[in-house]
This record gives C-alpha cells, sequence and structure tokens, in this order.
C-alpha cells in the first residue's frame, strides 16, 4: 500500500480515484464486517455440527429422556443428577457395567496405540533408504488405510471364525494351536479386537512418520555415521528427537480414536459384543438405543467427553512442560 | 444493520433447522407420506423375504392391487432387520415418522410406551375389520394388555423342533415328544467321528436367546416379570429353565460348542440343512432357507419344541410380525385402510407363502409349505401352545439384558468354562438390576 502511495502522480489519480472509490476501503461498515462474513459460514457450521448437538447432548444427561418421552423429548421432565448417579453407582449393575468397560477401554487404546505406534515406526525406518520396489512396499502398507473399515473389519471377522476361519487354519498348519482357539468369543475377544484396530490404524502412524522422517536432514546421519553411530544410536539420539513433534500430535491422534472406536467392536461383533471386548463407546449405543434409556446414555457420554478432555489436557501440559525444558 | 439481520435469520434458520432434525419439530409439520391430502401413504415393511430386493418385488404388485382398487398410493421401504428398530427411534424422536410401519411383535408394549401410535380402539378395529377376525393370541401381542394395541398382526410365526428324518430313521427313532425324549435322541445322534451333532443353537444370538429363556421358564410355569411390571428375573422357574436350555451344550453336549459363535438362528439353520445337524429349533420361516441349502422337503419334519415331563406344554413365544400406524399421520382413514387389506383373507393368502408365514386369522390356513402335517404342527402350535413375550414396557430391556447374559454364558460354556444354578441366578440379577436402573 506505501509503495503505491509513493508511486501516485497527479497524472494517474483520476484513474485511481476511481478505483477506490469501489474497493473497501472507502466502505467501512463492509470493511468492518468483512471478516465476520467471511467467517460465518465456518461458525455456521461449527455451530450446527458440534456445539448445538453438543449442548443438547449436555442438556439430555439432566432429564429422565426414556421411551416414555422420546415423542415429545423437550417435555421430558429434570432427572438432576441422577443420570450422573446411575453412571457412576459402581454397586449398580449400569455403574459397574461401565466402569468394566472403561477399563476395557483402557487396555485397549494402551496396547492398540502402542502397537500402532511401533509398527508404524518400524515400516517408516526400515523404508527410509531407497531401494527397488520401495513405492510397492509403502503402497502395500498403506491399504489397510484406504480400504473402507467396514469391508476390512468384516474380513476378519470371517478369518476369526472358530471353525471356518482361516487364522485357526493358519495356526493349525503351523502347528501352534490345535486350530479349536475361539477367537470372537471369550478373553480372547480383546486380542482380537486390538489386532484388528491395529491392523486398521498402523498405517497412518506409517504413513505420519514416513513424512516426519523425511524432513530430517540426512547430514545428521552422514555425520552420526561417520562418528561411528550405530543405526540403534542414530535412532536414539537424531530420529527420536527429531520426530517429537510428529509424535506428540500421533499418539494423542491415536489415543482418541481409539478411545472412541466404534466401527471395529460394532462390525466385529454384532450388536451383541463378548464383555472382553465391551467398549466404552459401544456399551454407550447398547445404554442408550437397546434399552432406550437416552439419558443415562448421555450422562456416560458426558463423562467420556470429560476424561477424554482431561487426559489430553493433562497430555498437552506435561508434553508442552518437556518441550519447553528441552 | 442489514448485515446484522441477516445474519440473525440465517441464525434463526439454523437452530430451527437443528431443532427440528433433533426431534423438537412440530409433530403435524409432516406425516412422511408426501403432501397432505394427496392420499400417499409411507410405509415401512420389514424384510420379510430372502432380500430387500425381494421385498419389494413381493410386495408391489400387492400394494398396486390396493391402489386399484382404493386409489391410494403406497411409498414402499424395505427396511433390514438391523436398522429397523433404530430408523423406529428416529422417526418417533423426529416427528419424520412414515404411515404406517411394521414392527418386530415383542417391541408392541415398548413401542406403545411412547406414545406415537395410533391406539387400535373402537373405532379405528372397526374400521380394520374388527378384532374377531384375529387369532386371539396374536392380537394380544398387540400392546399391554388391557390398554387398546397400538399394533395388529400381520405375519404369523412359531417355533418347532425340525428333525432329519433319514438320521432319526437310520438311528430307530421316532421325533420326541417331551425335552428328556429330545436331549436322550440328540445324544444318540451326536457322532463325533461324523462331526455330526444332535442339535444346533444360536447359542450367540441374544434375542434367539432370550425367546429359549422365556419359552423354558414359560414351561417351568415362571414368569419375568411381576404384574406391576416389574421385572422377576431371578426366580427358580427362570434359573432353571435358562439352565436347562444351557445345558444342552454345558452337561448334554449335543451342540458344538462353536455354536455360541452363531449370533443369527441362519447359521444353525444352514447346519441342519446341510445335514450337521439331526434338529434345529427355529420359526417356520425357516423352510425357505433349509430348502434353498439343498435340503429338499419331505427330508425333514417338524414337531413341537417339547417340555420337561409333566411341565406346561408351551412350545413357542407368540413370534411374528406386526403393522402400526403413527399417530401423526395425516392420512389416518387411508393408513387404517391399508391396515385393513394387509390383513384381510385375500392379501394373507397371497403373502403367507413367499414370507413363509403363518396366517393371523381366524380359520385360515397356512400356505407357505405344501407339506399338511408341517402346516398344522405350526398352526397349532402357534394358535394353542404359544404365549406372548411380556407385554410390559420394559419387554426391551429383557431381550437386550437377559439375551446377552445368556450369550455370555454360552461363551463360557464353550470356552471350557462351567455355569452353575448360582451363576445363572447371579448373571439374571445383574439382568434385573439393569432393567430396573434403567426403568
Amino acid at each position: 500500500m506505501s509503495v503505491a502511495t509513493q508511486e501516485a502522480t497527479p497524472a494517474a489519480a483520476k484513474p485511481a480515484k476511481k478505483k477506490t472509490r469501489r474497493g473497501p476501503e472507502h466502505r467501512p461498515g463492509l470493511n468492518r464486517w468483512l471478516p465476520y462474513l467471511l467467517l460465518a459460514p465456518a461458525v455456521l457450521a461449527e455451530l450446527l455440527i458440534h456445539i448445538i448437538p453438543m449442548v443438547v447432548g449436555i442438556w439430555m444427561s439432566f432429564i429422565k429422556l426414556t421411551k416414555f418421552f422420546i415423542a415429545n423429548w423437550s417435555a421430558a421432565p429434570s432427572a438432576g443428577l441422577n443420570n450422573y448417579k446411575v453412571a457412576l453407582d459402581f454397586n449398580n449393575a449400569v455403574g459397574e457395567g461401565l466402569l468394566k468397560s472403561f477399563g476395557v477401554t483402557v487396555a485397549f487404546s494402551l496396547i492398540t496405540v502402542a502397537l500402532s505406534w511401533v509398527l508404524g515406526m518400524a515400516a517408516a525406518v526400515a523404508l527410509q533408504p531407497p531401494f527397488r520396489g520401495r513405492g510397492i512396499i509403502r503402497t502395500f502398507f498403506l491399504v489397510p488405510y484406504a480400504l473402507p473399515a467396514y469391508a476390512g473389519i468384516l474380513t476378519w471377522n470371517f478369518m476369526l471364525q472358530r471353525d471356518t476361519g482361516a487364522v485357526n487354519h493358519v495356526l493349525n498348519q503351523l502347528h501352534l494351536s490345535d486350530g479349536r482357539t475361539f477367537w470372537l468369543i471369550g478373553s480372547n475377544a480383546l486380542v482380537s479386537l486390538i489386532t484388528v484396530a491395529t491392523w486398521k490404524l498402523w498405517t497412518f502412524a506409517f504413513l505420519t512418520l514416513m513424512a516426519g522422517l523425511q524432513s530430517i536432514p540426512g547430514d545428521l546421519y552422514e555425520a552420526a555415521s561417520v562418528d561411528g553411530a550405530g543405526n540403534i544410536r542414530q535412532w536414539r539420539n537424531i530420529t527420536l528427537p527429531s520426530l517429537r513433534p510428529v509424535n506428540l500430535v500421533l499418539v494423542l491422534v491415536l489415543f482418541l480414536w481409539t478411545f472412541s472406536d466404534f466401527n471395529t467392536p460394532y462390525v466385529l461383533f454384532g450388536t451383541a459384543q463378548p464383555p472382553a471386548g465391551d467398549l466404552i463407546t459401544f456399551h454407550i449405543y447398547n445404554a442408550s438405543f437397546l434399552t432406550w434409556n437416552f439419558g443415562t446414555g448421555a450422562a456416560m457420554s458426558v463423562l467420556l467427553l470429560i476424561f477424554l478432555m482431561i487426559v489430553t489436557g493433562a497430555y498437552l501440559l506435561v508434553t508442552g512442560r518437556r518441550s519447553r525444558r528441552a | 444493520m442489514r448485515l446484522r439481520s441477516f445474519v440473525a435469520a440465517v441464525a434463526a434458520t439454523a437452530m430451527g433447522i437443528s431443532l427440528a432434525a433433533c426431534g423438537g419439530g412440530d409433530k403435524n409439520d409432516s406425516s412422511g407420506g408426501g403432501s397432505g391430502g394427496d392420499q400417499t401413504l409411507t410405509y415401512w415393511a420389514s424384510n420379510q423375504g430372502t432380500s430387500l430386493d425381494n421385498d419389494k418385488e413381493v410386495l408391489t404388485p400387492v400394494l398396486q392391487k390396493f391402489t386399484q382398487d382404493t386409489g391410494i398410493k403406497v411409498n414402499l421401504e424395505v427396511i433390514g432387520w438391523n436398522d429397523l428398530q433404530t430408523r423406529i427411534q428416529t422417526a418417533i424422536t423426529s416427528g419424520q415418522a412414515p404411515d404406517v410401519v411394521n414392527i418386530g411383535n415383542t417391541w408392541a408394549a415398548s413401542l406403545q410406551a411412547t406414545d406415537a401410535f395410533l391406539p387400535f380402539d373402537g373405532d379405528a378395529m372397526t374400521a380394520i375389520g374388527g378384532k374377531d377376525k384375529f387369532v386371539p393370541t396374536a392380537l394380544a401381542t398387540g400392546g399391554k394388555e388391557g390398554t387398546d394395541p397400538t399394533s395388529v398382526p400381520l405375519y404369523g410365526l412359531a417355533y418347532g423342533l425340525y428333525y432329519n428324518k433319514a438320521m432319526f430313521a437310520a438311528a430307530g427313532l421316532q421325533p420326541p415328544k417331551t425335552w428328556e425324549e429330545m436331549v436322550t435322541d440328540a445324544r444318540k445322534l451326536t457322532v463325533p467321528a461324523k462331526k455330526q451333532w444332535g442339535m444346533a443353537l444360536a447359542a450367540g444370538s441374544y434375542t434367539e436367546n432370550v425367546h429359549f429363556a422365556f419359552i423354558n421358564a414359560a414351561q417351568n410355569k415362571a414368569d419375568w416379570f411381576d404384574a406391576d411390571g416389574k421385572p422377576t428375573f431371578t426366580g427358580d422357574g427362570n434359573v432353571q429353565g435358562v439352565l436347562r436350555y444351557l445345558d444342552l451344550m454345558q452337561k448334554d453336549k449335543v451342540a458344538n460348542p462353536s455354536n455360541a459363535q452363531y449370533d443369527n438362528g441362519t447359521k444353525s439353520v444352514n447346519d441342519f440343512a446341510t445335514k450337521k445337524v439331526a434338529m434345529v429349533i427355529n420359526q417356520n420361516n425357516a423352510d425357505s432357507s433349509i430348502v434353498a441349502n439343498g435340503m429338499k422337503a419331505g427330508e425333514y419334519g417338524v414337531v413341537p419344541f417339547p417340555a420337561p415331563a409333566g411341565a406346561e406344554q408351551v412350545a413357542s413365544h407368540v413370534a411374528g410380525i406386526n403393522l402400526s400406524v403413527f399417530k401423526n399421520t395425516k392420512h389416518k382413514d387411508a393408513a387404517l385402510k391399508f391396515v385393513k387389506y394387509m390383513t384381510d383373507a385375500t392379501t394373507q393368502t397371497t403373502l403367507g407363502k413367499p414370507f413363509s408365514s403363518l396366517p393371523v386369522l381366524k380359520d385360515a390356513k397356512p400356505v407357505f409349505t405344501t407339506d399338511a402335517a408341517e402346516a398344522a404342527t405350526f398352526q397349532d402350535v402357534y394358535n394353542t401352545k404359544s404365549k406372548p413375550l411380556p407385554l410390559v414396557p420394559a419387554e426391551d430391556q429383557f431381550e437386550s439384558t437377559v439375551g446377552k447374559a445368556m450369550n455370555s454364558m454360552f461363551a463360557k460354556i464353550a470356552t471350557g468354562g462351567t455355569v452353575t444354578a448360582d451363576d445363572v441366578k447371579a448373571a439374571l440379577k445383574t439382568a434385573q438390576d439393569q432393567v430396573a436402573a434403567g426403568s
């Protein structure tokens, strides 16, 4: 703007004046509102997609929203804190069930995130040096990410069947089991759930870490190599610290995704999930839709939201402090 | 000011859309059946045939005939069973409902409690042809006892014990008449060397499991709810009934433990049709699957699901599909005409064969099979040896909690564990507490 002012000549003043008459700077009202106008679609979308449903959900957690009121749910009577009391009363069947499913979900999330990260890191590091066929292998690794979740998990469901599934058949051929193992019921249900979720997630970790690795200057590795550092030492002292910002986000995202995973248990187990695979999102779905107790289901959802906000906040606080110290 | 007004209008519109979508909208806004007065009904049919497309093929000419007769058009949507209950819940919540809908008859009392459906009171019942045309036990599934029903029976179903005639003949056995005979026969017909089992159970299906919890307890004269609608799951009759059914896999060992993974009845029927098992307990609509999987009509017979000697002769719950009209329909008269048409004798006969259903009308003859003995067995079970599932608002909770408890107990048995009467009682106590907490 300053350059334009300096270059302006009396001869050019007329057209410039004509131009500015149409410009926003000569419309102070519009100029003031333009940013808000441009932001409005995003704000509106945010309101419709996130804020209003969340507020409605929180409100639902304070009303007695059962089958008796869903036809006119705005008239449902207040439940006060009763929905929360029911959900948090661990001596009661509902609260006890929620606590168990919370425990299952914590175990599921921690193990799945750990496995996904380890596999993603191993594959990203292994596929970093150029070699023939690297592109094909990278593409092959991304197949689970590209596949529709439903199709992939349904295929796992077939493979994990006891009598006809490929998993037992292969284990039997390798003499690792008698081929009679149940994978979709009993305690192995959690193993199956973790396996399928890891299969689905690790490629995202792989993709993210691979992108992160490509931003690390090769000079660092060359210098380290000249100094006699081996692969493991290079990984520990160069790769890991360089990937720290990527890992902070990656681990958080993986944790939030796994903790709120609904598709995997729903497609793998159907509407009757085994206790060992009773993830909290599916537990809430059952509480809400199978027993028509939407008030208690909403209270459980709000509790889950609060938990995830606390975990996310604590995680960002701790990792932020460490980053500042570093 | 102009911009402020614009923003305010957009926000108001957004709020309006959001609230309407969430169910706060005026119930009278839409019947989902087209504009008012144009005599077009929207009908949500459940999946009864071999596929959703098959249902459309079967129903389309039937609905066209209704249009020819009355001038009322019908927009048909066929919905799979996995989605139907959620779709109905959404319709109730939003008010964006069809005019007429098929429901599983076991949901009738629970759906009635929502107050979203038209009661078939004196006038409405007269408009559809009167209550006397229906089989009384079928009509009894329409809602809570002592109230005007909010659904009427459309397709009748009942459980029967299917048996493989050749396997029974080879073992020198007659079809069982009591539970004890059934278990003895099943043991003889369980031949591990041939990978042959006496029975197949849909032991991973909570809906199938809860049906047998109900039937076995009913044989013990036990109820699941008291007169006030409060759950009474832990009575001895209930516990022993559930344990008796579990023991088919646990103590009697006549069912493959893999059955604990069978999450729907089709899988157990397929085992029967492919001759891996000698017996299966299923509803009469299994016929088409059995034949489609290779077993010829005449190779199997059907007898009532037996009760223990001296027990109550309950062989099934009154299973089937009911028809409901949403209360907020703008086309009440047309909807009632449609219900009358779907439940008249001609339509029942037309649909009885493709959907393998039992007629819900008095004196009507089943047409789903050419085997007269089989037809007579199922009709007798439906009319005289069936009992409706609990007609209480919490019936849906009974299904999900008790059914899932049985899934878990079957899983424990299949994976090598033991389930005692105390374990059953504890599981039923948990289910009962869940229902009580959610009511």
